[in-house]
């Protein structure tokens, strides 16, 4: 099947041959700003996040498992590697949910100017971060500490 | 797109003509908002599950698997996955719509129907075992 936009692409020369018309210039002839950044990282995070979400349906397939999945899933979100990876699922989701929420002000009709464009960018980066990282950290210790002190009463049980 | 020049045919073809049947399916309205009412769906299900999580991360199995079991932390569950996914179907598609093009375009929109569909449906599955099954006594 032939691109439809290919259609958009046929010219002709002044002596009548037929020829494809050069592209304009794309992406490549601007600056990178926050705004773009914003716009493409918000897809980038959709994403990681749905990669993130495919292994949280397998860490509930092994809770449904049985107990010895359910271990081996706890090896997997105990290891450093595996927290470093819930990390950034969990920052991936903040991220997308920032993103979303800012189209849902736009799709209401507000802050689509420039300047409140460029206002709302770094503000929104901010709330990505300290949202992020602090609910990331806080979830991740919480959990930590109670499965340490788990540990340490069935050390004392037995 | 290819470098290749035009046939005569492709040019005495009007645009319209060239574009039905390849282009819009009259959805694209419904696919806009069918992504943002999702999107609005996920977020109080979403607080739900975060504040679950930190009442649960590092507890051991029996304590999740009865969390699990209850018919609203399950029907809350299933809705979560369920919302999730679809939502990440309709978000993939618009990603696969702008970037992937030719040939390849129709076989990843299908893998990307069959993932989510496949990984929402076991989510589902598991959710269903923990309310409704009777406890594995091996696994």
């Amino acid at each position: 099947m032939q691109d439809v936009r290919e259609a958009l692409y046929v010219g002709s020369r002044s002596d009548g041959a037929l020829i494809r018309r050069p592209m304009s210039p794309h992406l490549q002839v601007y600056k990178m700003r926050l705004s773009m950044f914003l716009s493409i990282s918000n897809r980038i995070t959709g994403v990681v996040a749905t990669g993130g979400s495919a292994l949280g349906v397998f860490w509930l397939a092994a809770l449904a498992k049985g107990p010895k999945s359910f271990a081996s899933a706890r090896k997997v979100t105990g290891n450093p590697l595996g927290q470093l990876v819930l990390f950034g699922w969990i920052l991936s989701l903040v991220w997308h949910t920032v993103g979303g929420l800012r189209h849902f002000i736009w799709d209401a009709g507000h802050r689509y100017d420039k300047k409140e464009l460029n206002e709302d960018g770094p503000v929104a980066l901010g709330v990505i971060a300290g949202v992020g990282v602090t609910l990331a950290t806080a979830l991740l210790g919480v959990s930590c500490c109670r499965a340490r002190h788990r540990a340490k009463l069935l050390k004392k049980a037995s | 797109m290819n470098a290749t020049s035009p046939t005569h045919r492709t040019v005495m073809r009007s645009q319209l003509g060239r574009a039905r049947g390849l282009g819009s399916g009259h959805s694209g309205t419904g696919h806009w908002i069918v992504e943002r009412v999702s999107a609005a769906s996920l977020l109080p299900l979403s607080g739900w599950f975060v504040i679950q999580m930190f009442r649960l991360g590092g507890e051991d199995y029996e304590q999740v698997a009865k969390w699990g079991g209850k018919p609203v932390n399950a029907t809350l569950l299933a809705a979560l996955v369920a919302t999730s996914f679809y939502h990440a179907e309709v978000g993939l598609q618009v990603i696969v719509d702008d970037y992937v093009h030719g040939k390849a375009h129709a076989p990843t929109k299908l893998l990307v129907k069959i993932g989510t569909g496949l990984l929402g449906l076991l989510g589902i599955v598991s959710v269903l075992k923990l309310a409704l099954g009777r406890p594995a006594s091996k696994g």
